[in-house]
């Protein structure tokens, strides 16, 4: 860590940038803390994919014919996708009491990186995704998942996640910047939230009426999902995956040049 | 000639068709304690933002600790710390994490320390390692302040410091404003409260509709009234200091 002289007029000032690291990993630090500090975030977010797991495994399941034996197979990156949509709402709701509290204002009033508060943030989101997620595999074994996958596919189904997360966690300080109430900040993930419902995540897109069929079948999460599910049943990935890179990094791109637009206003 | 802290030379600024400020002109002189008087939605609030870079100007020019907060916005945050209106701590963390926190963002070496000396000062040693959700109105207070001075920035904004706090509390700030002058800070403060300036302030300006009205020392802006006569009235406590008297010595320390 660099350390400047507190002298104003100094010309260490204009070192203000390469801070960068430092001042994220404080802000990383900083927000972690409210998440273990605040245990029903991460028990919230691992709780309600869990019992949707449980409901179509246990309930539905028997009346679910997907072609393939073992359905929690089938079912698991749907799930999982639904854990960080419903995470990425608590990026919101932590930014929007960031911006209510005046702490952003404090923040944004010192000679730090201005962009490493927002990126704090987005790293913790990653980082208590990767936790819930996690935990959800876990009970997904026990369950009876089973995946022949090696490696390699693990590490790009690890990256499919996390680059999906990133790009809805960017998603997600929109409203949290922007928003007036803390409904408003976190309402917009239900939609999020309920996608997977409308995609190959439940059930083969095939068995649907045809204008959802269209809807599902060009929607991100359906190619997310069969990527995620080629790779951890150890098939050849089709097309999907490229599909699934381009909409992530479409989202991504599109969702930080907006957030980065409200960050600039938001005063 | 003096040393100037805060320079404003015909400061704009207006949202949309709504102009907040209309050429404000002020100086603030190095080591004093300078009250900005005005009432809600005078534009206090928008003058302390684009003075601590938090939002531009559209016309005239604005120098911070000799800095232009437009063209060198960089070293005027190195200059100054802002509490702003709400008491901007962490509730999350303990008071002593806040300190360090902001120790850590400002680079200092021995943020443990710096923390430390902090907690001594503003009395909150002993609630240091409770998060600052359970600390009391006038404890938050203070932390908030302890924060603005961690890195001993040269100049501290304050944006209506006493609003919402109890009596107590407020005298509480009042004496730190006090000593942090007398160390040789410069404080700028707005408030909507009369006795609040009347009782800090080395000079005082007054805001209304956008423009400075009236600026001097208390003295000279008594001088603008008729001289007073001398009457007689029997002198009944104030509600503040039977408040206060009931109340006695606070017991949070």
């Amino acid at each position: 860590m660099e350390v400047t002289t507190q002298i104003p007029g100094s010309q260490q000032m204009e070192k203000i940038q390469r801070h960068f690291f430092s001042d994220m990993s404080v802000m990383l630090g900083r927000s972690m803390r409210h998440i273990f500090r605040s245990m029903d975030t991460i028990i919230t977010v691992t709780i309600m994919p869990i019992a949707m797991m449980l409901l179509f495994v246990y309930v539905f399941g028997g009346a679910i014919h997907t072609g393939t034996a073992n359905y929690v197979n089938y079912l698991l990156p749907g799930i999982l996708l639904m854990a960080i949509a419903s995470g990425i709402s608590y990026t919101a709701y932590r930014l929007f009491n960031d911006v209510q509290k005046g702490i952003m204002e404090r923040f944004r009033s010192m000679p730090i990186a201005s962009s490493s508060l927002l990126w704090g943030h987005v790293l913790t989101s990653l980082v208590s995704s990767a936790l819930s997620l996690v935990v959800i595999i876990l009970v997904a074994l026990i369950m009876g998942f089973r995946s022949s996958a090696g490696i390699l596919s693990w590490l790009a189904v690890i990256g499919i996640l996390a680059l999906f997360t990133l790009s809805l966690t960017w998603v997600a300080v929109i409203p949290g910047l922007t928003a007036k109430s803390t409904d408003g900040a976190t309402a917009f993930s239900y939609p999020l939230i309920f996608l997977p419902f409308i995609s190959s995540a439940f059930v083969p897109t095939k068995s649907m009426p045809l204008v959802v069929r269209v809807f599902a079948e060009n929607q991100p999460v359906t190619s997310i999902v069969n990527s995620i599910r080629a790779l951890l049943a150890g098939q050849p990935v089709s097309n999907d995956i490229w599909v699934a890179l381009a909409w992530c990094v479409g989202i991504l791109l599109v969702a930080y040049f907006f957030a980065m637009r409200a960050y600039r206003k938001r005063v | 000639m003096q040393n100037t802290a805060i320079m404003v030379k015909d400061l704009k600024k207006s949202y949309k068709k709504l102009d907040v400020l209309k050429g404000v002109n002020l100086s603030v002189e190095q080591g004093s304690i300078f009250a900005l008087l005005g009432s809600n939605g005078a534009g206090k609030t928008t003058l302390i933002k684009i003075l601590t870079t938090l939002l531009k100007q559209d016309g005239g020019t604005a120098t911070v600790n000799g800095f232009d907060v437009a063209s060198k916005p960089a070293n005027v945050r190195q200059s100054f710390s802002l509490t702003g209106q709400f008491a901007a701590v962490d509730e999350n963390l303990t008071g002593r994490e806040n300190l360090i926190m902001i120790a850590r963002l400002r680079h200092l070496k021995q943020p443990h320390q710096i923390a430390d000396d902090l907690l001594t000062r503003f009395s909150l040693t002993d609630a240091a390692n409770r998060r600052a959700s359970t600390y009391s109105g006038g404890m938050r207070r203070r932390l908030d302040l302890a924060m603005s001075l961690v890195g001993q920035p040269p100049i501290l904004f304050l944006d209506e410091p006493t609003t919402g706090l109890d009596p107590e509390a407020r005298i509480e700030v009042w004496n730190v404003v006090k000593e942090l002058a007398d160390g040789g800070i410069t404080v700028f403060l707005t408030t909507q409260y009369l006795d609040e300036a009347e009782h800090l302030a080395d000079h005082i300006a007054i805001l209304h509709e956008g423009k400075i009205i009236a600026n001097g020392t208390l003295a000279e802006l008594k001088k603008l009234f008729p001289p007073a006569e001398v009457e007689y009235v029997e002198k009944q406590p104030t509600l503040e200091e039977i408040f206060l008297t009931i109340v006695g010595k606070k017991e949070e320390k």
